[in-house]
């Protein structure tokens, strides 16, 4: 889901470079107020925790792969605003060092993964779990938070693919960016995430909320604020 | 300051892990990710290279393109040994940024 260099063309990269920078200039404001010393080491294992996680290539056989994000997982403990910062670093690393999606498209990836993607689980989780403070209803919220919000972030990035071929196309009138319309990519985008990639999302929060309502239940931010 | 800790081993053992990413869709002969292809894998699917795309693929030079330090062609082993140095550099870049990112906006107070 790191969308390369050339896969989106200016009209298209620029605007969410644009998005993805008032979300991070609101993500750092809330977190200055917030942020106090002792709680950086979180911070810091959240991005990393993405970082790593975004490295384990799920394959469908002979077709292609994908990766969970931890995006829910990181929205659901430390907040959707501070998954925002944690993820867009990982985000950043990677295709800086890594060259794991492009430098033009940052902030479209920012924007799909760190942005969109964390904000849905929050929302997921929170509209699911109710005022419940344990048993399926919490884990099935934990679960459908990582399913819904990849699949979603999925389905946002095969849409920033698709309008490609409407926005920009050449004298020849071949496409200038990603090729594919509408109708090819979000269905590719969407079914394999559907069927494999967000399920893979969802068992990871789950497994990593349940360890947490057990051993460190005082770290859990959506359980522990008030405020939606 | 206990429960840190546990985290933190945690974090290293998936970096220990992260190999299984290039093994398991080798094994089942798995390509790359969707929308993701290189020009020459994109001219292979339909045909050419997008000129727009051609002229902004090869805007920046990774230092470690693809978490390999082998280079295209790479052994499994080196690509195994690649991804967990990647994952260890990755742990420290990232919060390394972070904390960076939090000196300088927690500077004013104590």
């Amino acid at each position: 889901m790191h969308i390369p260099d050339g896969y989106l063309s200016p009209q298209t990269y620029v605007p969410l470079y644009g998005a993805t920078f008032v979300f991070w200039a609101v993500a750092l404001r809330k977190l200055k107020k917030e942020l106090s010393t002792k709680h950086i080491p979180f911070l810091a294992m959240a991005a990393a925790f993405s970082f790593l996680i975004m490295m384990f290539n799920v394959p469908i056989p002979g077709g292609t792969t994908g990766h969970a994000v931890g995006a829910g997982i990181i929205a659901i403990l430390l907040g959707p605003w501070t998954a925002v910062i944690a993820v867009s670093v990982s985000l950043i690393v990677q295709a800086i060092v890594f060259g794991d999606g492009g430098i033009t498209a940052l902030g479209a990836n920012c924007f799909n993964m760190a942005v969109v993607m964390p904000f849905v689980c929050y929302w997921v989780f929170k509209l699911i779990r109710g005022n419940a403070i344990g048993g399926a209803r919490l884990f099935t919220a934990a679960f459908l938070s990582g399913y819904v919000g990849l699949s979603v972030a999925a389905i946002v990035t095969g849409f920033e693919f698709g309008i490609q071929p409407l926005i920009a196309i050449g004298t020849d009138g071949r496409p200038l960016y990603a090729p594919y319309p509408l109708s090819v990519a979000v269905p590719a985008m969407a079914l394999e995430h559907l069927l494999l990639f967000s399920v893979v999302e969802g068992v990871v929060t789950l497994l990593l909320f349940k360890y947490f309502v057990k051993h460190e239940p005082d770290l859990i931010y959506a359980l522990t604020v008030k405020e939606a | 300051m206990k429960s840190q800790k546990k985290l933190w081993i945690g974090l290293f053992i998936l970096a220990l892990l992260t190999p299984l990413g290039v093994i398991l869709p080798a094994k089942f002969k798995a390509g790359g990710a969707w929308g993701e292809w290189g020009p020459e894998e994109l001219e292979k699917l339909i045909g050419y290279v997008p000129e727009g795309l051609k002229k902004l693929a090869d805007l920046w030079k990774a230092p470690v393109p693809d978490y390999n330090f082998g280079g295209e062609g790479a052994s499994m082993i080196i690509q195994v040994i690649s991804y967990v140095a990647s994952g260890i550099l990755g742990i420290l870049a990232v919060a390394g940024l972070i904390y960076v990112i939090s000196k300088l906006i927690i500077k004013n107070e104590k």
